[in-house]
């Protein structure tokens, strides 16, 4: 079909094309939650059933950095929602740079996760043959008094959960596959939004969006916030159920 | 017989989407975002692979002629039935009328130049691609054997066979679903032509609708479920493995959530085809419009709270499958609103006997017949008895077969001169079908009594009292074969050869016909305008019906 300035050929107007583009990726986010559904739901499933294994795998986590890729994602949905804005209102300057913002944004979050994925790779906390989730406890080399009490602590959490579980570790292998799977599926949606913004961003320096025509921002705009709000669901329940530290 | 009134000679179109004169070449093919187009290239992939699953089934039912298995090992048989299952679920039924006819009509049907994405919906048709031929190396290095339904711990840990290729092409064929689901809801919601209300949009486009709704909600779930399988048994994880503390029933769960409802994907798009076929050729407004449109809403809603009617033998708690019984039984209601219309829709009409006609009232007595079966099979006691038998085997193929293939060779019949611009030989057309109807039956129909004696499915060899049941199952399918291949004869012939069929050769009332056959690339010279209602012979001048005559009855009165 051929394009006339923005509009293709299949439409009428602008406004069914910015209604259908709109329905269109509301139509797809719907298809994500389910995708990310069957995830949460096996999640879910075994959480409740191996309570004390899934526990100790939350205490694991680095919950200051987690913490941290929190704020830094929820800032950058800001970002994002502020490009959306500056397209719509025809602030074309401001647009690119909210996008490198978001984008900036976006790829310290994914850093943070690399290293946060490294600690569980020197942990043994990588599901397979030398998964160990005694290892930390047994092989750290605590450098002050608190960091002292903090493993003693932990070790005795370890040993009361493996009274209550004697199969521990393979249940928190469960935990921990479940942790890879599903932040590295919200990370590899991180990396294609990632994508769309490199696009978003050297369409916008060309001048393209206008108030009357942004569907891409807006549209990109709502997938980045939800990839967003998976993690708002992540976080918790990943890092925070069952965390008393 | 009485034929449509009698045709002055056609010709086809200068201009026309198939038409050399355009664009030529095998680019303007595999790089077209033309619906029309690509409905074709489906069509030619999805006979492929009716192909290839076809010769699967031939092989399964030679090696059943003798009780202890007259053709390949047991390792091959089980293989054999698994790859069957692959091919024809997920590459043939599944796509077959949304992708092929769904894709060419939908745009047409409601007035617009094409579907609201039409480079996502050439995306789709890649991805079906990719996603097949990871399936077809699966198949060729050696296949696999764990039934399609890729249950646990058999698929992660136990089978020695080509899963992992297989479950990484389900997986990808998955997008090509939600993506086709996704531009059939966009392009009805928003693409609709002026005065093409809701409540006169096509019956087809409204059983398509609820598909959609399927494809997109449910499609998800078993991508994601594959998905987690394929990491099990690549990176031996857990999810799904007792050993490890994973729960295979949690897979079950998982996987009929999409597997049932896909039952849905393949019968309603045939459901919206005979809701077609049925008014054009009694020449009668169809019985109950809004009831036969909110069945189709209704079977995609129920469809997706019965999964668990698959899993009353897993111990799952008798409350639990209270509910999914219930549920399960729930679902004839909308479609017993169907079959009623359709056959108050006959009542008093004016019948033409012509092939489409034929596929569409096979349908019917064979989708009640695959319906109550499922009733049967939705009984807690019941289904205890005929679980995992050849009962089960009937009753799915007397819907998939029965209905969704029905449906779908019924509504290429009824379209195909709107595709190809030309008919092709009626009589032969006529006598195909009956052939099909009674193939199908010798076939599957040995096949209940089999199941209810106890003959269990995907067991290589049986007791040698089953033998002359399974003898007359094997000789009904390969009546069944023919019944198939002549179709694909004779209507390859008619695209060079057969008569040139104008734009309304039935005639049919719906807003495709209104166009030439074929098409051009957008669809109509003028956007149109449509100011009749659904069905409506009566002020349908335009039909070249003649003026006063009785519409129905013309002949056979009471």
């Amino acid at each position: 079909m051929h394009r006339t300035g923005e509009l293709y050929g299949q439409f009428q107007t602008l406004e069914q094309q910015k209604e259908s583009s709109t329905l269109g990726m509301w139509i797809f986010l719907v298809t994500e939650v389910l995708f990310f559904g069957g995830m949460f739901t096996t999640y879910t499933i075994n959480r409740h059933q191996y309570f004390a294994a899934f526990g100790i795998g939350s205490n694991t986590l680095d919950i200051t950095l987690g913490t941290v890729n929190t704020i830094v994602l929820i800032f950058s949905s800001f970002t994002m929602a502020m490009a959306v804005w500056s397209a719509q209102t025809g602030k074309k300057k401001l647009v690119p740079l909210f996008l490198i913002l978001t984008l900036g944004l976006g790829t310290v979050f994914l850093g943070v996760k690399a290293v946060e994925y490294k600690q569980k790779f020197d942990h043994h906390l990588i599901p397979g043959r030398s998964f160990d989730v005694w290892y930390q406890v047994d092989n750290a080399k605590p450098a002050t008094e608190i960091e002292k009490k903090q493993l003693e602590t932990e070790r005795e959490e370890l040993h009361n959960a493996t009274l209550t579980d004697p199969d521990i570790q393979s249940h928190a292998q469960l935990y921990f596959s479940l942790y890879f799977a599903m932040t590295g599926l919200h990370a590899l949606h991180m990396i294609v939004g990632a994508g769309l913004l490199i696009w978003l961003l050297r369409e916008s320096l060309r001048g393209r969006f206008t108030p009357q025509y942004n569907t891409p921002v807006e549209n990109i705009g709502l997938y980045w916030h939800f990839v967003d709000i998976v993690w708002i669901y992540l976080f918790p329940l990943l890092y925070l159920i069952d965390r008393h530290k | 017989m009485n034929d449509t009134p009698p045709n002055p000679e056609h010709q086809l179109p200068d201009r026309h989407y198939l038409s050399a004169s355009y664009r030529a070449g095998l680019r303007s093919w595999f790089l077209t975002t033309d619906h029309k187009r690509i409905a074709l290239l489906y069509l030619a992939s999805v006979t492929v692979f009716f192909f290839i699953g076809g010769v699967f089934a031939t092989m399964i039912r030679i090696h059943l002629l003798t009780p202890e298995g007259a053709l390949v090992s047991p390792e091959t048989y089980n293989k054999l039935f698994t790859m069957h299952g692959v091919a024809m679920i997920f590459f043939f039924l599944i796509p077959s009328i949304p992708a092929v006819l769904g894709n060419f009509l939908i745009p047409i049907m409601i007035g617009a130049k094409d579907l609201a994405f039409p480079k996502i919906n050439l995306l789709s048709w890649y991805i079906y691609i990719i996603g097949g031929c990871f399936v077809l190396y699966s198949f060729s290095t050696g296949g696999l054997d764990t039934g399609w339904t890729f249950y646990p711990p058999l698929s992660s840990i136990y089978s020695n066979s080509a899963v992992t290729p297989a479950v990484i092409g389900i997986f990808i064929n998955g997008f090509s679903s939600i993506l086709t689901g996704l531009n059939f809801i966009v392009t009805i919601h928003t693409m609709r032509a002026p005065g093409m209300t809701w409540f006169r949009l096509p019956l087809f486009c409204w059983a398509h609708y609820a598909t959609s709704l399927v494809m997109i909600l449910g499609t998800p779930v078993v991508a994601i479920t594959l998905l987690l399988a394929g990491l099990e048994r690549m990176f031996h994880l857990g999810f799904f493995n007792p050993s490890m503390g994973g729960d295979p029933i949690l897979f079950q769960h998982l996987f009929w959530f999409y597997s049932h409802p896909a039952v849905y994907i393949m019968i309603l798009p045939a459901m919206g085809v005979i809701s077609e076929i049925i008014p054009t050729f009694a020449r009668k407004p169809i019985f109950g419009y809004s009831f036969i449109a909110a069945s189709s809403i209704a079977i995609a809603v129920i469809g997706f709270l019965v999964w668990a009617h698959h899993m009353f033998v897993t111990g799952e708690s008798t409350y639990a499958a209270l509910a999914f019984s219930f549920l399960s039984f729930l679902v004839a209601i909308p479609s017993a609103v169907k079959v009623f219309n359709w056959t108050a829709t006959l009542y008093k009409g004016s019948i033409s006997w012509d092939p489409p006609m034929i596929y569409a009232l096979g349908f019917i007595g064979l989708f009640t017949i695959g319906g109550l079966t499922g009733l049967f099979l939705a009984c807690l006691g019941l289904d205890i008895h005929i679980h995992d038998t050849y009962f089960v085997i009937a009753h799915f193929h007397y819907i998939m077969v029965g209905g969704a293939v029905m449906g779908y060779v019924g509504g290429l019949h009824f379209w195909w001169p709107k595709i190809t611009g030309r008919l092709y030989p009626k009589a032969l057309a006529r006598f195909a079908a009956i052939v099909l109807f009674v193939g199908f039956n010798l076939t599957f129909f040995p096949q209940f009594i089999l199941g209810y004696l106890g003959m269990p499915r995907r067991y290589h060899s049986y007791p040698p009292e089953f033998q002359v049941l399974n003898v007359l199952s094997t000789a009904g399918a390969s009546i069944l074969a023919l019944g198939y291949l002549l179709p694909m004869c004779y209507l390859t012939w008619s695209m060079r050869y057969g008569k040139v069929a104008g734009p309304n050769p039935w005639p049919a009332t719906g807003l495709e016909w209104k166009t030439d056959s074929p098409p051009p690339t957008e669809n109509f010279h003028v956007t149109p305008v449509v100011d009749w209602e659904p069905y409506d012979f009566r002020h349908r001048p335009d039909l070249g019906l003649a003026a006063g005559a009785p519409l129905a009855p013309a002949h056979g009165d009471d």
